[in-house]
């Protein structure tokens, strides 16, 4: 067939067959399509909709348990926009509102590792930028096979240039995250990239096309074929041994182009000339225009052939999926597009008007004159299928949870404790991510107050009020392979334990939920035992969802990886200079430990690192005793009663005495009481270390019995060791040569 | 002694962001009549022995494993 399909032919040739299980629509999604317009859809109309309704842009899959964030959601009076725009929008005080948001941009990084995380932080920058905030930081989550695996040495590199060579280009620091390793993410690396912006309370901006005649203008880079059904093929298909075939052309990011897109797009808002607005990511044009036209007065017209390319041989419905980057879409009243077009022109930003907002009710596209669209926009961008999908308990699950890590061999004397803390320290996901962040800019814009191998990071909002945000990214796979339920409620409570370490109080929750295929009803039921524990954690711990990503389609083959739910908390600190670091830096300091230690080794680092076991259940999750703890480590931060504090969490006690004697220079004399394998290694939640000063200590002990919490001296800051009494005392220097050489080691 | 070269250009359809910012400064600067720039790599490689069949497709490896990425970018070997 020559020429484009239109309308006008797809009513004469209703028997056409169309490739739409190619694009990744089954039988009756297809027919759903054809029952909506009446005839069979043109390419482009096919193009939207099956764009629209994958599993990547519609969470089809995922909808009926995302429902409950809002609807457990805590009564909150700082949630100033709420899930469902591109981010939250979350008051943190004296007029100032953050927007963060994390994604995942997993198998496009798999492919090529370096474009597939720049670009992935460059999506999350461009949600923030859509919101009309400022970004001031980004942070970033990520999963790889085992550390010693070959591919592994092509994807890790790969990925953490992508992200820094990105994120170093735009000016924007990288203040955190979490680096895991295991054989489960093997063929399915996770990146997960967070952003954070900052705006005033009277520019929160929503996206939508409302007024009659008003412009809708497409500004940033020109259309290429980038990432052609990357939205629907490349983020949602698993990968197999076609996967060399099917690659589309990769995405690749332009940093420089972003930033002008930043400072362009921030004009645009202060100037007053932008009605909605829409980043443009997967899904590219087709998103766009029907989420503008769906959010607004409901019809919108758009001369597709208007749109700038890089490759004029593009067919209008791969215009339509492309997903170039660093593209947005805005919508302009007409007086105004004068002045939107020279703001982009002084900022050598091209842009073009495509269309406008129209009355009519329908997204209406038209090709050289014909019409190649013509469609109810609300049908592509709120209206696509929703599945509730079969749920199993998967087969293993009983068996998993009966292997206890009881069974494994413990150190039995002080040299194998000895050991032990050492292997701990440098395995590699205890081992220092030096190697890593060292590749960020973590002090750009001269606003960073902690950034990692902190308990979190904390950015400077106001210079004279000091007042500032801490933000954790935490995630545990193992733990939410064992429980689902309590494994995304132990990822929260970690999450807020270390924003609460950094004296921060906890406000808001974003989510990225990484999961194998929903098709697979064992997956299935841990998706919604993980959302559940989710959503009722926050009601408990009183902090909402602002927003979150699903990925779904997380496994090769048949095999899904472990569940990995990665929460981002986000804390405010009136002022930062009251901030807690982690570093043991005072000599003399008594060492306290806060929270109870059970013995709870199921999925603990210490069965992961020596056996490589993986089963029993995770440590019990004790919500009222994180909040009880967060509110010690808070008042402790603002009345200056701790001169240094670190969350227990992966790798127990000694992990945290290892990692802040490291960071302070000076070691740690400890004694323990009853079983020291316990108390080293144990990995109970609700639990920090923190070193008291001197004058504070009763002021310390009655917020601690105030709150309920309980607290045990173990020991005093002091020497050049990490000495456990009549145990072992190991040098700082050895400690430090196993933490610090693992990862250098493994990339060298 | 022979002279192999390798070429290694973004494929077509990948973005080459390098270029278009050269492409944009030529009116800047006075060069007209120019619609597009793409740019490459150029790698010579000296041979201990001739540049026969085997040698070339030796070559061709090691610039599809380390010189390129096959995955965004095409590669051309030819013998200088």
């Amino acid at each position: 067939m020559s020429g484009t399909d239109n309308v006008a032919l797809a009513h004469r040739t209703p028997e056409q067959p169309q490739p739409y299980k190619e694009l990744g629509m089954n039988d009756e999604e297809y027919q759903k399509v054809r029952d909506i317009l009446g005839r069979r859809p043109t390419a482009s109309e096919l193009a939207i909709y099956s764009v629209m309704w994958s599993e990547h842009c519609s969470y089809k899959s995922s909808k009926i348990y995302l429902r409950q964030f809002g609807e457990k959601a805590p009564k909150t009076d700082k949630l100033l926009v709420g899930m469902g725009e591109n981010a939250g929008v979350v008051d943190v005080g004296q007029g100032w509102a953050v927007t963060f948001k994390v994604e995942s941009h997993n198998h496009p990084s798999f492919v090529e590792p370096y474009q597939g995380a720049a670009t992935g932080v460059g999506g999350i920058v461009r949600d923030i930028i859509s919101m009309g905030a400022r970004p001031v930081a980004v942070m970033d989550s990520l999963r790889f096979g085992a550390a010693d695996a070959p591919d592994t040495r092509r994807v890790l590199p790969g990925v953490v240039s992508g992200i820094g060579g990105y994120g170093n280009c735009l000016g924007l620091p990288n203040i955190g995250g979490e680096t895991v390793f295991d054989p489960c993410y093997q063929d399915n690396p996770l990146v997960n990239a967070l952003c954070i912006g900052v705006l005033r309370h009277e520019d929160i901006h929503k996206a939508s096309a409302s007024g009659t005649g008003n412009k809708v203008v497409l500004y940033g880079s020109y259309t290429g074929p980038d990432g052609i059904g990357g939205a629907s093929v490349l983020a949602s298909a698993s990968f197999d041994e076609e996967s060399q075939a099917k690659r589309p052309s990769v995405q690749v990011g332009d940093p420089f182009m972003e930033k002008l897109l930043i400072e362009c797009s921030l004009e645009l808002f202060q100037s007053g000339l932008v009605e909605g607005i829409q980043d443009l990511g997967a899904a590219g044009v087709s998103c766009a225009t029907t989420e503008l036209a769906a959010g607004g007065s409901g019809g919108m017209a758009v001369e597709l052939d208007r749109v700038p390319l890089r490759d004029p041989n593009l067919l209008p419905e791969e215009i339509l999926m492309s997903e170039s980057q660093e593209r947005m879409m805005a919508v302009v009243t007409p007086e105004n597009v004068e002045r939107f077009m020279a703001v982009c022109a002084r900022y050598e930003v091209p842009a073009t008007v495509i269309g406008e907002v129209t009355d009519t009710g329908r997204l209406v596209m038209t090709w050289h004159g014909e019409v190649i669209v013509d469609i109810p926009p609300r049908t592509a961008a709120h209206d696509g299928p929703v599945y509730e999908r079969p749920v199993a308990v998967p087969a293993d699950q009983a068996r998993l949870q009966a292997d206890t890590p009881g069974r494994l061999a413990r150190p039995s004397n002080r040299d194998e404790l000895r050991k032990t803390v050492l292997w701990l320290a440098g395995s590699p996901n205890l081992a220092s991510k030096e190697w890593i962040t060292s590749q960020y800019d973590r002090y750009v814009l001269g606003n960073t107050v902690l950034a990692q191998p902190e308990n979190a990071g904390v950015v400077r909002l106001d210079d004279e009020t000091g007042l500032g945000v801490a933000l954790a990214l935490d995630g545990n796979g193992r733990y939410t392979r064992l429980d689902p339920y309590a494994g995304a409620q132990l990822a929260l409570s970690e999450a807020y334990r270390n924003v609460a370490a950094t004296g921060a109080q906890p406000l808001a929750v974003t989510n990225c939920l990484n999961f194998g295929s929903p098709e697979d009803p064992g997956v299935m039921w841990q998706f919604s035992q993980a959302t559940a524990g989710l959503a009722d954690a926050c009601l408990a711990l009183g902090i909402p969802v602002t927003g979150g990503n699903v990925s779904f389609y997380n496994q090769t083959g048949s095999t899904p990886i472990n569940p990995t739910p990665v929460i981002g908390v986000l804390g405010v600190h009136a002022d930062v200079r009251r901030r807690t670091a982690m570093a043991f830096a005072a000599e003399g300091h008594k060492l306290v430990l806060l929270g109870t230690t059970r013995e709870e080794f199921g999925g603990s680092e210490w069965a992961h690192v020596m056996y490589g076991h993986l089963g029993g259940l995770p440590p019990r999750v004790d919500l009222p005793a994180e909040a009880a703890l967060g509110s010690v480590l808070i008042t402790a931060a603002q009345e200056g009663l701790v001169s240094g504090a670190h969350d227990l969490s992966d790798g127990g006690l000694s992990q945290a005495l290892v990692e802040a004697s490291l960071r302070g220079g000076l070691g740690v004399r400890v004694a323990l009481q009853e079983d020291p394998f316990t108390e080293l290694f144990s990995e109970s939640v609700a639990r920090a270390v923190v070193a008291v000063r001197p004058e504070a200590e009763a002021r310390f002990v009655d917020i601690c019995g105030q709150a309920g919490v309980p607290l045990t001296t173990i020991g005093v800051v002091g020497g050049d060791a990490f000495t456990l009494d009549g145990v072992f005392s190991i040098p700082l220097s050895e400690l430090r040569e196993a933490h610090t050489g693992t990862i250098p080691g493994l990339m060298a | 002694m022979a002279r192999v070269v390798v070429e290694v250009m973004l494929k077509p359809e990948i973005l080459d962001p390098q270029g278009q910012a050269i492409a944009r400064k030529l009116p800047q600067m006075g060069f007209e009549g120019v619609t597009a720039v793409r740019q490459g790599k150029r790698f010579e490689i000296e041979l201990a022995g001739p540049a026969d069949e085997a040698a070339v497709e030796r070559i061709r490896e090691l610039a599809g494993t380390l010189l390129a990425n096959p995955v965004i970018e095409d590669f051309e070997v030819r013998v200088d």
